[in-house]
């Protein structure tokens, strides 16, 4: 489903080239759940945004259900990230404007899904996130492990196949973190790709399957 | 799609009150300020304009003075004094003069209507005095005319506030008044003009009768002053130079004392004027564009902050799917509808306040404010084309960056 040969990241910020990635090989196989772990700053969410199609490899190849990126236009790159992909980020980014209701509605009304079904899918899924009741809360009068939910609704909402999430219990208790991670293995078991950054030992309960990051490589 | 558009943007500029009023109101008081200064400073040059013409434009007034100069076996010193025919004289020897009138004038005369009784200065000429002069007179009444003039009618057109004084607020036209106690009666009322300049006093405080009537009654034999205008304004100093000439021959004085004939020679003031009006007009243009640099560039940069922070939301948008084209459409409209709304309502709050300016009567002042159709158009396309150029070009850029870059600013 994803296979990565050879990705190369440089970030180029005036003086200073930073080599982000290198040398990057990786194969995720449709139903996998990937933890990927590594020190800070070692590549981890710059890995995680070309694999979400966020960002663009400076070289290598990067193919997304046997098609390679390279070959797409933007359209199309805005269609994978719609329905395919859904990313949940390190620190949420949720429009601070809109509502629960509104930020999960997003992705719907980009894909041009209806009213009726969107009311429908929305309401489902902040069910699902144990959120109906925080539906007309703007992100700031959120705590952590609900704009964390609220992140991971507006992720499914268009139900993909592949879910991202750059560590989605890194900002939160013990608490709110566990209910998290139980969402993903849920979402795990009903039969979705899973890539996951963390660094938190429950994820190991669950799957076996990671990878080590340091200084921009894979660690075999 | 387009529909849904506008929807999604409705909601996210009232869910973003506070950054839409502000931007609004940036739009909306620049467009505002813009268009008052303008139409200020027009107003103020329209009505300076007016007061300063109101004697009359490229006119001469011509005096008899003392000769300076000894000429002809006469010593210097000698007072010359303009006879009766004098004016017809001029209009016969100096084809440049267009339209000339004999001047004859008394003050302080015993004017009475009814048992109201005041002093006047009345003055005799003849009929092309009013286009020279600027006698205007109020509708359904009339200046001097040719019959007047052959019939020799005690007729008189008088100024507005002689009309005032004797006749209250009653219409004076077809009245009979009393001037030394001789009946005339008043043919004509000067409508209400600015005068800055004059020589025998305002000429609303004036009446004006026939020379051949005056002529008749007071018979003098000498005329106060001369007014003349060129039949080409551009040929007046060739004119003065011309009757210059010719009265020297009458009166055998120099031709170039110029003490000898003194002329007010209205055409310099114009000139003046001129100079003073393209300073002035330079001045207002240069402080109405720096007045729209300045609007802009604070438009500019609201537009511009709200855009740096819009672009992580742009990114955002742009993670979660949005294709360029439905960020493109949505900032284009957001910003247009934004600075359409802003402009035209600055343009309608300065209509209502130069409404209202008009109403209160300032005129005085600052003269009648008319808005001027052509700066109002001007004003609200540049303010709204820098207002889409600074939101929508920023938007642009953002919508073109990789969605990560986006919202890492
Ligand atoms: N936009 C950028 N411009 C320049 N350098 C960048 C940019 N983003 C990341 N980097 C650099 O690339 C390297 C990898 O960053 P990345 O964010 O992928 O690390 P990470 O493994 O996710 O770290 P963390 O665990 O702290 O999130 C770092 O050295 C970082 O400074
Ligand atoms: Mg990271």
């Amino acid at each position: 489903m994803i296979k990565m040969e050879n990705i190369r990241k440089v970030y180029n910020t005036g003086k200073v080239e930073v080599e982000a990635l290198r040398n990057v090989d990786l194969h995720v196989k449709r139903g996998d759940f990937l933890t990927v772990i590594g020190p800070s700053g070692s590549g981890k969410s710059t890995l995680m945004n070309i694999m979400g199609c966020l960002d663009k490899p400076t070289s290598g190849n990067y193919a997304l259900n046997g098609l390679n990126i390279k070959d797409m236009d933007d359209n199309t790159l805005s269609e994978l990230r719609n329905k395919e992909i859904g990313f949940v980020f390190q620190n949420f980014n949720l429009l601070p404007y809109a509502s629960t209701y509104e930020n999960v509605e997003m992705p719907l009304l980009f894909a041009g899904v209806s009213g009726k079904i969107r009311r429908e899918k929305v309401t489902s899924i902040l069910n699902k996130v144990g959120l109906s009741d925080r539906m007309h809360h703007r992100p700031n009068e959120l705590s952590g492990g609900q704009k964390q939910r609220v992140a991971i609704a507006r992720a499914l909402v268009n139900s993909p196949n592949i879910i991202l999430a750059d560590e989605p219990t890194g900002n939160l208790d013990t608490q709110s973190g566990a209910e998290i991670m139980q969402l993903f293995v849920d979402l795990w078991k009903e039969g979705n790709t899973i890539i996951m950054i963390t660094h938190d030992p429950r994820a190991k309960e669950y799957t076996d399957n990671f990878i080590t990051i340091t200084d921009g490589t894979i660690q075999a | 799609m387009i529909f849904k558009n506008i929807r999604m943007i409705l909601r996210e500029l009232s869910k973003q009150k506070l950054r839409t009023m502000l931007t609004l109101f940036g739009i909306f008081w620049g467009t505002t300020s813009v268009i008052l200064l303008l139409t200020f400073g027009i107003a103020v040059k329209a009505s300076t304009s007016k007061t300063m013409h109101g004697m009359g434009e490229a006119i001469c007034v011509i005096w008899s003075g003392k000769t300076s100069i000894s000429y002809g076996g006469f010593p210097k010193g000698r007072q010359l004094s303009f006879y009766n025919d004098d004016a017809q004289y001029l209009k016969d020897q100096v084809p440049l003069i267009g339209e000339i009138s004999p001047q004859y004038s008394r003050y302080d005369i015993a004017v009475n209507v009814g048992d109201k009784k005041q002093n006047f200065t009345i003055n005799a000429v003849w009929p092309e005095f009013q286009d020279m002069r600027n006698m205007v007179p109020r509708e359904g009444s009339r200046f001097i005319n040719n019959l007047d003039m052959e019939n020799r009618r005690r007729v008189v057109f008088i100024g507005n506030e002689v009309e005032k004084t004797m006749f209250g607020d009653t219409n004076s036209v077809g009245k009979m008044m009393l001037i030394d106690g001789i009946p005339y009666k008043v043919i004509g009322v000067i409508i209400a003009k600015e005068q800055d300049g004059s020589y025998n006093g305002r000429d609303k405080y004036a009446i004006f009768m026939p020379t051949t009537t005056y002529l008749g009654i007071y018979g003098d034999r000498y005329v106060n002053n001369l007014v003349a205008r060129a039949k080409n304004v551009n040929q007046t100093s060739q004119m003065k130079k011309a009757i210059v000439e010719a009265m020297a021959k009458k009166y055998r004085f120099a031709p170039e004392d110029t003490q000898a004939l003194p002329i007010w020679d209205t055409t310099e003031y114009d000139q003046f004027l001129g100079t003073f009006f393209t300073g002035f007009t330079i001045f207002l243009g240069v402080v109405g564009v720096m007045t729209l640099i300045v609007g802009g560039i604070g438009i500019a940069n609201i537009m511009y902050v709200i855009v740096e922070e819009r672009t992580s939301e742009i990114g955002i948008k742009r993670a979660i799917g949005a294709k360029k084209r439905v960020i493109l459409t949505q900032y284009l409209i957001e910003t247009f509808v934004i600075s359409s709304v802003g402009t035209i309502a600055g343009f309608l709050f300065a209509r209502l306040l130069i409404f209202g300016i008009n109403k209160a009567h300032l005129d005085d002042f600052v003269g009648v404010l008319i808005l001027n159709p052509t700066i109002a158009i001007l004003t609200i396309i540049i303010i709204s084309s820098i207002t889409f150029i600074a939101g929508w070009g920023p938007a642009k850029r953002a919508s073109t960056l990789d969605p990560v870059v986006a919202i890492n600013g």
